[in-house]
């Protein structure tokens, strides 16, 4: 039985729609990422998980129980969710314990109860005491989230919460979250414009686009089998090449590529997009002419005779573990590349390569 | 209000005696304006620039005029020497009471003022001259008109200290017209032109502040400041700063000891000092109380729920801000003995003056602290399972609470030293310590004077330090 389940959910702010018939599952004790750009609707939808918002159709359940779109609308206090808002939102009246105690009942606060959950997120115990102008921004957000986890909510919901931190602090924080969760059992949607964050933390990742649902599948599948050229230009680098497909592959400027096999297991069917599942993606458009993608790492470099393709380098972005690589294309048409080489084969700005590529490819109308 | 013909009023408006008013009340509101600006700024730059050692005990002593009323003061400046009963004497006592009302606003923006915004400039080859010009003025520019502002309504509405330097000005004469012939005809026209000028005053802040947004960009965390080394100009500041606080403070204090000990007039009436005191805290308590819950509602409705109606009910109280006590006195004169004549010098109708006078400043504080507390806590204790009422009990109150007390200090502040609305309103032998220690140093009875002095400035002395630590918390 799915934990979370939101139906036909719709939402509109003064003649503008924000949400148009999201339909989301959360299997219990999962931790899906809900993905897309600022602005596309994944905090109203997040908010009304919470209700802190009505939807104006649609219906939100929770553990079976309808919570929103039912006869009468379970207020906030009375849905057992945790919330977990940016940069924290702790109290800033109480000490960090005081926090993680607020949400229970005063016969269940006890030192035990605050001793396990601070164990839970790895915070020493001589935080609590602590007020939260003295914790840093990543303990604050531990005290956030074990403040949420205190009173075992069906749902944990958290919204952007690691975008207030710096980069180096903020995968840590996210594994650190990712970790706890697994470890409470709790099901948790989280809310981010960070496709990194979204990929390496969530079970299950929703892609969302100007308030609709445009794919649903796991981290790898979103990756390797992206519903439509957006969603794959959206979910990491992505090359998008003219091709004609014929017998199994799809002829384009780097040579002939394979086509994927039949669609995995990302069976949600997405709204408006190229959606057919077939053996190799899309059917070519009446002039056999379908669009590829290549994504940066599947793009090989080598010796420029012989190669499919040839480009001069004109920009590379070394960091250590590899190197973003792009290139100009010769040929009539100029076309830009990003190759992603490993740091031991990185080429100078100015020389002249030969493309080909691996690995095979979806194609899209 | 006014049942006076067009003639009538030609005649009481144009005439010599309003030219001189006129003149008087403008050159005073300039000068004021100007040395509290000066000295305000100066004081709070050295304070959080430079390497000045004592800090701490510096910021005290420049907030710590506001415990000290400005007919206090002046009370202390004229037992010492005539001198200042003079154009100069006038503007000097009142930027020494009042400058701190610059102070405290630019200290605190001074503060929260990027100090990177500094480092930038000095990169791009500015001298510290230039830097203080061209990126710490126009940075401390909203705290300084704002300061500059409460500057000039306190001149336009200052009476005692006035009346005691005798320097007329619009506030006095009308005081005066009213108290010697009950001639309301004459305080009225007087009145509408003072509203005038404070309305004018407001206006040009409102103009010269403008709309642009301060706001720092970018979340980064900020570092305290480097302290600008004063190196050989150090005695210098030091000494500037010391003859400060011993015109500021050191003048009036010592002259209200001299009073009090070897004053021939000086006498300790326990029973009746006890009585001034317990009236003036009575009065002083109801009134913070009061109008702190006044300002929660309007705070409320400002913050949360913008929008045309509650930004024009925020907007009227301010009037209040800019009408000087003796025109609120006036009115409430007026209107209680034509309509509601039992209120007539009751507790009641006191405590609306100070509530018309007063409310923008509590009004200020709790918007402040309302604004901290961001809906979304509020909506995390409901995630958490509490309810509307336990909401407001375990969150929002408590965040608010610093806001609360602040604008109930500064309430309290204002009423226990207001002088002008209560001489007209309160009630017959209801003396406070400010209305007592009048009755006796206007009688020229300075020694009995100086104990009410006291007590007065004892009673100021917590609010006053809880504004000057406010002013100085990191934001």
């Amino acid at each position: 039985m799915s934990s979370v389940s939101v139906r036909s959910l719709g939402k509109g702010f003064g003649g503008r729609t924000v949400l148009d018939g999201i339909d989301l599952d959360v299997p219990h004790g999962q931790l899906m990422a809900v993905l897309g750009p600022s602005g596309c609707g994944k905090t109203t939808l997040l908010r009304i998980i919470a209700g802190f918002l009505a939807p104006d159709a649609g219906a939100v359940t929770l553990d079976g129980s309808v919570v929103a779109g039912g006869r009468r609308p379970v207020p906030p206090q009375h849905r057992r969710v945790g919330y977990v808002p940016q940069e924290g939102a702790l109290f800033p009246h109480l000490s960090a314990g005081g926090n993680i105690m607020f949400g229970l009942p005063r016969r269940d606060r006890g030192e035990d109860r605050l001793a396990e959950l601070l164990e839970l997120v790895e915070l020493p115990a001589d935080v609590a005491a602590a007020h939260p102008h003295q914790l840093s921004g990543g303990q604050q957000q531990r005290v956030a989230l074990a403040r949420a986890l205190a009173p075992r909510p069906r749902v944990v919901l958290l919204d952007e919460p690691f975008s207030s931190l710096d980069a180096a602090l903020r995968e840590n924080a996210g594994r650190a979250v990712s970790r706890v969760l697994r470890a409470a059992g709790t099901t948790a949607i989280l809310v981010t414009h960070d496709q990194g964050e979204a990929l390496s933390l969530a079970d299950q990742v929703a892609v969302m686009r100007a308030g609709r649902l445009a794919q649903v599948a796991a981290p790898v599948d979103l990756y390797h089998d992206p519903a439509d050229v957006e969603v794959a230009t959206f979910v990491g680098g992505a090359c998008v090449l003219p091709a004609r497909v014929h017998g199994g592959y799809a002829t384009c400027l780097l040579g002939d590529l394979p086509l994927h096999p039949v669609r995995g297991a990302t069976e949600t069917a997405p709204r408006g997009g190229a959606g057919e599942v077939g053996v190799a993606g899309s059917a070519p458009g009446a002039d056999g002419l379908v669009h590829v993608v290549v994504r940066p790492e599947q793009i090989l470099l080598g010796a420029a005779d012989g190669a499919p393709a040839r480009a001069v380098v004109s920009e590379v972005g070394f960091y250590g573990h590899d190197a973003t690589v792009r290139l100009r294309v010769e040929g009539a048409d100029p076309v830009t590349l990003v190759a992603r080489v490993s740091s031991d084969g990185v080429p100078a700005v100015g020389d002249r390569v030969g493309l080909s590529a691996r690995g095979p490819v979806r194609t899209y109308r | 209000m006014l049942t006076l013909d067009p003639a009538d009023l030609r005649d009481l408006l144009v005439r010599p005696r309003v030219g001189e008013l006129l003149v008087n009340t403008v050159g005073l509101l300039v000068g004021a304006v100007a040395l509290s600006v000066v000295l305000g700024v100066g004081c709070a730059w050295v304070v959080e620039r430079t390497d000045l050692p004592g800090t701490r005990g510096w910021h005290a002593l420049f907030a710590a005029p506001l415990a000290v009323p400005a007919f206090v003061s002046s009370y202390g400046w004229v037992s010492v020497t005539h001198a200042v009963q003079s154009y100069a004497g006038a503007v000097l006592v009142v930027s020494l009471s009042y400058f701190p009302l610059v102070y405290l606003p630019v200290v605190a923006a001074l503060r929260g003022l990027d100090p990177a915004l500094e480092e930038v400039a000095h990169s791009l080859r500015q001298s510290r001259a230039a830097t203080f010009w061209r990126v710490i003025l126009p940075g401390v520019r909203p705290a300084v008109l704002g300061g500059a502002l409460l500057v000039g309504l306190h001149v336009l509405a200052e009476f005692g200290a006035l009346q005691t330097l005798g320097f007329p000005t619009f506030t006095t004469a009308i005081y005066d017209s009213y108290r010697s012939s009950f001639n309301s005809g004459s305080a009225n026209v007087l009145a509408s032109v003072l509203v005038l000028g404070c309305l004018l005053l407001l206006l040009g802040e409102l103009r010269l502040r403008g709309s642009r947004s301060l706001s720092r960009v970018g979340g980064g965390s900020s570092r305290p400041v480097e302290p600008m080394p004063l190196g050989r100009a150090g005695f210098g500041v030091l000494t500037a700063a010391a003859l400060l606080a011993v015109l500021a403070l050191g003048v009036p204090v010592a002259s209200l000891v001299r009073w009090l000990v070897v004053g021939s007039s000086t006498a300790f009436p326990v029973a009746e000092l006890a009585t001034a005191t317990a009236t003036s805290i009575a009065l002083a308590a109801a009134a913070a109380v009061l109008v702190t819950a006044m300002a929660v509602p309007v705070a409320w409705l400002a913050v949360r729920h913008r929008g045309a109606l509650s930004t024009l009910v925020e907007r009227c109280t301010y009037v209040g801000h800019a009408l000087p006590g003796i025109v609120v006195a006036l009115a409430l004169v007026a209107v209680s003995i034509r309509l509601v004549r039992p209120l007539y010098q009751t507790v009641p109708l006191l405590l609306v003056a100070y509530a018309i006078l007063f409310l923008p400043r509590a009004l200020v504080s709790v918007r402040s602290s309302l604004e901290l507390a961001a809906p979304v806590l509020e909506d995390v204790a409901r995630s958490l399972g509490t309810g509307t009422a336990a909401t407001l009990r375990r969150v929002t109150l408590p965040v608010i609470a610093p806001g609360l007390g602040a604008g109930a200090a500064l309430v309290f502040l204002a009423v226990s030293t207001e002088l002008t609305a209560t001489l007209l309103l309160a009630p017959i032998g209801a003396g406070t310590l400010a209305t007592e220690f009048w009755s006796n140093s206007s009688a020229v009875r300075y020694g009995a004077a100086a104990p009410y002095a006291l007590l007065l400035i004892t009673l100021s002395v917590p609010a006053t330090y809880l504004l000057g630590r406010q002013a100085r918390v990191r934001p």
